[in-house]
């Protein structure tokens, strides 16, 4: 390998870049729409979730209750029903996600008995939100009967006492405030790198074929690593340039704590580049068209980054068979070590299962790469 | 220019073959090209000469036979042979998204030339393409002959002692054909060893030999000169006359005929003995109703030569 010959590939690559709008526009907008896009729209936690009420009672008590649910911050009465049709209809359309409705009776059982029941209908087309919906409603419902208890002991003159004989004291670390989002936006940075590096290197070699410049340059004594890192180079430092990007971007502007050292978080980032810019480059060796490289591109790096990352679903709760394959999914690695040094500040020992991971992989398809392309239009 | 390390023959092409599939695309083809010399590769489109230039070049693995180039065998060790030669293909292939002079800084990194030369030799190059005043012109915005200089600059920039030119002139104008050929003549003459391909067959007369190609196989390798001198089949009239098809048929016919073809609005007759055709043809024409307004012996043109040597083949 020559460094002349290297510094002449990557001068030139470089300078193409900088000369096309689209890959201009790969490298430098798409980091910033899709973050702002996935940061701002991918969110797990539930708020002001439409609820629609049916009081069948309509007595202190029962409106009591359900200004509990008024004033909870999870959920927003959006309809009062005035008949059951009314409560059906608002599901129906989607107008709520739950529908609470108190008996005739509650108030008259409660004192009768010391036991009543309040109906929740809950739409159980998401089953994520349904099951957190649930979750809130027994909150809201055991806030109320505690509260219904008490006055109960104190009017019968007995002593306040604890209710509960033995009570749960949680306490979240890493992500205190169990922000989603502090969840979410390290995966989105390893998407949008996934994203834009695999798009980015699946046109280089593409792009000269379709021009009919590479008959030219294999005609060349330039060899293929030469070619090879002489593309990535200017690509790496891009992604670089982007994932910097992106830290800032979450740091600064989302508020998500980042915990851990930068030294750490370059070079799984670092790591990772070198994983997708070789697949790109990969892809672009086989595939002799831009668009169908362009393609390939984002079925091997979006698909698995996206769904079988654990980016947004959990990898420990899916099927055996499918955990096994996830272990191929390079992204997994990388969204690992990104929560890891976000939020509980992991240093480079805590992390080397996943780092270790990714040096095989980086060096797995670095070796793929370099072999990859041949220097003949056979 | 730096051709002390080239042997003195620098291309030698031993029964070169080229199968893809089942379709035989070079069918061996055999040839020498010395120092200096220029070598016109001449043929229809697919007669095989691409695949032949580029097999030389190292970017098509030979099926069969052997060529060394440089004296390195193109099969065997293609990358030596890169570093030898200079290369223009038959589709313009230099970047177009950059400028004339970061083309040019870019093969000259690509073949190392020397930086202490480098200046020198890019000025030698945009001299001699004409292109003083365009160094930062983005190459998608100049003309044909322009482009086309510029690809031969970039293949001898770094002094190779073999040039490989594939179609270099398809689709410039004549001037600039004409141009073209000159600066071959000029590193012909520094010593540089040229295989140019065309299908104009009147740049045949600027190269030194001729290699006819036709179907895979090599039909002549002979001088112009010599081709001409050697025409096979008999001597070539021409005529002039009115009623062009009727005169066509009926000299299809005509004893002693062996062949007709039209060039624009005169036809070229290939016949046993050109004074007694004469003689001959123009009353038995004018039997047939055809006024003859010239007829007499004419020099073939490499077309001529061309057809006559296909036929041949055909017939054998």
């Amino acid at each position: 390998m020559r460094i002349r010959r290297l510094l002449a590939m990557a001068t030139k690559e470089t300078r193409q870049i900088w000369r096309d709008p689209r890959s201009l526009l790969i490298a430098l907008l798409m980091p910033f729409m899709q973050m702002a896009l996935l940061g701002y729209g991918v969110s797990l936690d539930i708020k002001h979730l439409p609820v629609c009420t049916f009081d069948r009672e309509a007595s202190q008590n029962s409106q009591a209750l359900l200004k509990r649910f008024q004033a909870s911050e999870y959920f927003q009465i959006v309809k009062v029903a005035g008949t059951y049709r009314q409560v059906t209809t608002a599901l129906d359309h989607s107008d709520c996600r739950m529908a609470i409705i108190v008996p005739p009776d509650f108030t008259e059982r409660l004192s009768d008995t010391g036991a009543s029941s309040v109906q929740a209908i809950v739409d159980g087309t998401d089953t994520n939100t349904a099951n957190i919906a649930i979750g809130y409603a027994q909150a809201v419902i055991g806030a109320f009967a505690a509260n219904v208890q008490l006055q109960a002991t104190a009017y019968q003159g007995r002593p306040l006492q604890v209710l509960q004989p033995v009570a749960l004291q949680s306490r979240v670390w890493f992500n205190e405030d169990l922000e989603s989002r502090n969840f979410i936006i390290p995966g989105v940075i390893a998407l949008v790198m996934a994203l834009v590096g695999a798009q980015l290197t699946s046109l280089t070699i593409s792009r000269e074929w379709e021009r009919g410049t590479m008959e030219l340059l294999i005609s060349t004594p330039v060899t293929p690593m030469e070619v090879m890192l002489g593309k990535l180079v200017p690509y790496f430092v891009i992604g670089m340039l982007d994932a910097t990007f992106c830290l800032a971007v979450s740091v600064l502007w989302f508020g998500v704590p980042f915990r851990g050292t930068l030294a750490t978080l370059f070079l799984a980032t670092a790591l990772f580049l070198i994983v997708v810019l070789g697949i790109g480059y990969l892809i672009s060796v086989n595939i002799r068209s831009q668009v169908g490289a362009a393609q390939m591109g984002v079925l091997v790096t979006l698909l698995p980054t996206s769904l079988l990352s654990g980016f947004a679903f959990p990898i420990d709760q899916m099927p055996v068979a499918i955990q096994g394959i996830t272990y191929v999914v390079f992204a997994r690695y990388y969204i690992t070590a990104l929560r890891a040094l976000f939020l509980k500040g992991s240093g480079v020992l805590d992390l080397a299962a996943p780092l270790a991971a990714m040096v095989v992989y980086a060096a797995v398809i670095a070796f793929l790469a370099a072999r990859a392309f041949h220097k003949t239009l056979d | 220019m730096n051709t002390t390390d080239a042997p003195d023959t620098p291309i030698v092409v031993d029964r070169l073959v080229k199968r893809f599939g089942a379709f035989k695309a070079v069918d061996g083809v055999s040839f020498r090209i010395g120092r200096g010399e220029i070598v016109g590769f001449l043929g229809p489109n697919g007669a095989g000469k691409s695949t032949t230039i580029r097999m030389l070049c190292g970017l098509l693995r030979p099926s069969d036979g052997r060529a060394r180039v440089a004296g390195f065998d193109v099969g065997r060790d293609p990358e030596r042979v890169r570093e030898h030669i200079g290369y223009m293909s038959q589709k313009f292939s230099l970047y177009a998204d950059l400028t004339v002079a970061e083309n040019l800084r870019f093969f000259g990194g690509i073949y190392r030339v020397p930086p202490a030369v480098f200046a020198e030799r890019m000025r030698f190059v945009i001299d001699m393409a004409g292109l003083a005043g365009r160094e930062n012109a983005l190459v998608s915005t100049l003309a044909g002959g322009w482009k086309q200089r510029l690809a031969l600059g970039c293949a001898i920039l770094h002094q190779p002692p073999i040039l490989f030119l594939d179609e270099p002139t398809s689709g410039v104008d004549p001037e600039s054909r004409r141009r073209f050929w000159d600066l071959i003549h000029n590193l012909s003459a520094d010593g540089v060893a040229v295989l140019v391909s065309t299908h104009y067959m009147d740049e045949a007369e600027y190269c030194d030999r001729i290699a006819l190609i036709d179907r895979g196989k090599l039909i002549a390798f002979d001088t112009p000169a010599a081709l001409k001198r050697n025409f096979p089949g008999g001597d070539l009239l021409v005529i002039e006359c009115d009623a062009l098809g009727a005169a066509i048929g009926a000299l299809e016919t005509a004893p002693r005929v062996h062949d007709v073809a039209a060039f624009g609005n005169t036809l070229h007759v290939l016949v046993e003995d050109r004074a007694a055709a004469i003689a001959a043809l123009q009353p038995y024409l004018a039997g047939k109703g055809v006024t003859v307004t010239r007829i007499e012996p004419i020099a073939p043109t490499f077309e001529d030569i061309f057809v006559q040597l296909v036929g041949r083949k055909e017939a054998a």
